[in-house]
């Protein structure tokens, strides 16, 4: 309102452009999307010198002593640490072997570093550590290493937990974005959006009632049963942050296909739908915990999506779409109306809109 | 969802699109007021599907978009204090000040919080008495009768602690400044379904006569968008020009009364900048004298920030149907939905974005629905 | 500007003197302010945004329009313009005649 008495100019009309270049490190850093991406390209990686290209994925498939082994790293920062459905500690085993189960690989061995911030309750820790273990026994996986260091007070959320794992690749598994071809089917395992509703719910100044838990769980068995139909699946994803729509994403990329997606076609659970609705979301774009994303040769589709309903973990599997030649590296979403829109890669963390 | 879900029916969708393909004879340029609706119109793929007379301009009707360079700065500066508490609806972080955002801000230490209702924002108030509580108040007429609400249950309860930015603004000035400009060439507008929830429809009719104008009030699913294009079409195609409510299930003639009256109460009309286009006469809201007290800018003396919009892009001529987006040189090269330079580029509806996606697609924007029914059948 | 929501309310109350509701959206329950809609009642719909009850969901008017919708084609092949007919007694109680 600085000058009054201009004209309004409804030809220059712009608006605003979200900042790209920052000096400091944002949330959307870290909400798996677009920012997350150019970190790790533009600076992390430069700094690592020559790291594999694998570092930017969740797992590496490694060769050492003759056998390929799958190696996968995740630190777990949730908000609240215990919420519907798991905690901090179900999130840190499951998604640990979730990772190296998108390699193909059962999980062995974890390791699990503790960080805990000066003041947080005893008890607190040792329920963290109650539900790491419950986890672990639930997934066959043993801890055999880790570590506990404290911050000051105010310099964490109480507690965050890092798990590492290896596991042993089985012969004649090769799962990656790059196996995947034109005509290749798209599974997703059941209901989308389950986790993240169910943290956003928890949250405070958002908090809301669902009857939705966390769908918090190891895919492990989910992936050997897939993988008994036929070793030749050409890629898995656990769709975590992000959402659905990252996962596709970056397999699109990776591949050099295009990706179609049905959205009637997409499962999506009346609470998730509500919450998304009322809070502005789109469900593509909302994390998942206990789900995959499967790219499978047409040939085997049926008797995979047979294996994985047959799966306590996959009753609610469905095709939801195709690979295909046209527009090779963009997600594209057949609306239920039958028109058309690009699933592009969510920028950084998902906010509630009023508009 | 009950009431959201009938109204995203395929096959209804498909009636209503034979109806207006029936109807139209030559070419209309629509604008849809609401962001709201741009949205619904992206997310199902609308566009695509209508025929190829009738256009969709989109509209400023984004309160996040059009919120003032100058307003931004002065959240940036009151969420930088150590005392403040800034709470906001969560679109709001994203849009750029000069130089910084509030993310940044938060990033710097700042305690920038993200709440889904004002009343939020007035519970950490009372939780946090030894802090100062702000809220961010944009929108438009359907978002300040509750930031209205929280003020006044501030002023009820006794919270002194908790205080309003303002930037509030109103649909009939805006639609009165479009038609104003000398190239416009919008010939009908749907009107924005909850601010006439709220306000009622009586600005209108004044604006249909004045410009001769059809204005039809129109909802955000799928068939009531539709219908409202259907029903604008109809009277541009009968040379009429009269206001129409093609969403009675949530608009009545009066409005909300209980609503009006509270905002009559609290905040008092004014002149608003809007972002990229300058100040329009009485387009929006500041608080009334009598709670003025409630008003960050006034309790953190930021009324001196002002800030210049910078001229970069042409996005207002793609907003009003004037350029397309690739007829503008930075398209495509300096601006990209990765590094944008306007609106219309940075949100993916915006009209720039959809371009340069469907360009990716090699596709023309509107053939996609044939295409589609290939698709489904193969898998 | 505009993101709001059908919900139906399933209780209400009186907190600080403010009047507020219960609203299911779907499976999804939240607290609404009702003080702009004071007189809403348990199984009624209302338009919310950020938190608060803006407007009463009018349930027979949703259902009109829905029905004037499936009619659409038919009507006009049958007894002419809907619309047409509908016009002459204003827009709210347009489906109303389309029905007799």
């Amino acid at each position: 309102m600085s000058d009054t008495t201009a004209a309004p100019d409804m030809l220059s009309w712009s608006c605003p452009a979200p900042l790209r270049d920052r000096p400091r490190v944002v949330m959307g850093h870290g909400g798996g999307g677009a920012l997350s991406a150019e970190l790790v390209e533009q600076v992390v990686l430069p700094g690592l010198g020559g790291a594999a290209p694998a570092a930017l994925t969740d797992s590496a498939v490694v060769e050492l002593g003759g056998a390929r082994l799958a190696f996968s790293t995740d630190s777990f920062v949730v908000r609240p640490l215990f919420f519907p459905g798991g905690s901090i500690g179900d999130l840190a085993v499951n998604g640990t072997v979730n990772d190296l189960a998108m390699s193909g690989a059962r999980a062995a061995y974890l390791s699990c570093a503790l960080i805990l911030e000066e003041g947080v309750e005893i008890d607190t820790v040792g329920r963290v550590a109650e539900a790491l273990g419950r986890a672990a026994r639930a997934a066959g996986v043993r801890v055999v290493t880790g570590d506990t260091k404290v911050v000051e007070a105010g310099h964490g959320d109480g507690v965050y937990v890092n798990t590492s794992g290896v596991g042993v690749v089985p012969a004649g598994v090769d799962l990656r974005p790059q196996r995947v071809v034109p005509g290749d089917v798209v599974l997703v395992s059941g209901d989308i959006g389950v986790h993240g509703v169910a943290v956003m719910s928890r949250r405070e100044n958002l908090r809301f009632e669902v009857e939705v838990v966390s769908d918090c769980a190891p895919l492990g068995g989910l992936v050997e049963a897939m993988l008994s139909v036929t070793p030749d699946l050409h890629v898995l994803r656990d769709p975590t942050r992000g959402g659905l729509a990252a996962s596709l994403n970056e397999i699109a990329v990776a591949s050099g296909c295009g990706v179609v997606v049905r959205e009637r076609a997409v499962p999506v659970p009346p609470p998730v739908a509500g919450a998304c609705a009322m809070l502005g979301l789109d469900p593509l774009y909302v994390a998942n915990e206990g789900k995959l994303v499967a790219f499978v040769p047409r040939e085997h589709a049926d008797a995979v999506l047979a294996a994985m309903r047959a799966h306590p973990l996959g009753s609610g599997a469905a095709v939801i779409g195709e690979a295909v030649a046209e527009h090779p590296g963009t997600v594209v979403a057949r609306t239920g109306l039958g028109g058309t829109r690009v699933v592009d890669l969510p920028m950084g963390e998902q906010l509630p809109r009023i508009c | 969802m009950k009431y959201i879900d009938e109204f995203q029916d395929p096959e209804l969708a498909g009636r209503l699109l034979d109806d207006i393909r029936a109807s139209v004879t030559r070419p209309w340029a629509l604008m849809e007021v609401c962001g709201g609706q741009t949205h619904s119109i992206i997310r199902h793929g609308i566009d695509q599907l209508l025929p190829d007379e009738v256009e969709l301009i989109h509209g400023p009707g984004c309160p996040v978009c059009v919120t003032p360079l100058e307003v931004i700065d002065k959240a940036l500066a009151i969420a930088s204090r150590p005392e403040v508490v800034f709470c906001s609806f969560g679109d709001m972080l994203r849009v750029p000040g000069t130089g910084r955002d509030l993310f940044q801000v938060r990033g710097e230490g700042g305690d920038v919080r993200v709440v889904y209702s004002p009343l939020d924002a007035l519970r950490i108030a009372r939780e946090n008495p030894d802090r100062e509580v702000v809220f961010f108040g944009i929108g438009f007429e359907t978002t300040a009768p509750p930031n209205a609400m929280t003020v006044h249950q501030a002023r009820r309860l006794g919270i002194r602690n908790f205080s309003l930015l303002v930037s509030h603004v109103r649909v009939p000035p805006a639609i009165e400044a479009i038609m104003q400009s000398p190239d416009c060439r919008v010939q009908g507008f749907l009107a924005a379904g909850h601010v006439c929830s709220v306000m009622g429809t009586r600005e209108y009719p004044a604006l249909a006569e004045r410009y001769g104008v059809p204005i039809v009030v129109t909802g955000f699913e799928p068939l009531d968008v539709l219908e409202g294009v259907r029903r604008t079409v109809r009277q541009l195609e009968r040379g009429e020009h009269t206001v129409d409510n093609a969403y009675p299930r949530a608009v009545r003639a009066e409005g909300n009364p209980a609503a009006r009256a509270m905002l009559d109460d609290v905040f008092e009309v004014a002149d608003r900048a809007w972002r990229g286009i300058g100040v329009i006469p009485d387009s929006g809201w500041r608080l009334s004298e009598r709670y003025r007290d409630y008003d960050a800018e006034h309790r953190f003396q930021v009324g001196d920030i002002a800030t210049l919009e910078p001229a970069e892009c042409r996005s207002g001529e793609v907003l009003q149907g004037l350029l397309k987006p690739h007829e503008c040189e930075a398209f495509g090269t300096t601006c990209t939905p990765r590094t944008p330079l306007g609106a219309t580029m940075v949100s993916s509806e915006g009209a720039c974005a959809a371009y340069y996606l469907y360009r990716r697609l090699e596709l023309p924007a509107a053939a996609p629905a044939a295409a589609d029914r290939e698709a489904s059948s193969v898998v | 500007m505009c993101l709001a929501v059908p919900g139906r309310v399933l209780g209400v109350e009186e907190r600080d003197g403010t009047r507020m509701a219960t609203v299911d959206f779907g499976g999804v329950v939240k607290e609404v302010c009702l003080e702009y809609l004071p007189d809403l009642e348990v199984g009624e719909y209302a338009i919310v945004h950020v938190g608060f009850a803006l407007q009463r969901l009018d349930e027979e008017s949703a259902r009109r329009t829905l029905e004037l919708f499936e009619n659409l084609g038919m009507l006009q092949e049958e007894f002419g313009d809907p619309w047409e007919q509908a016009a002459q007694t204003g827009g709210d109680d347009l489906a109303r005649e389309v029905r007799r």
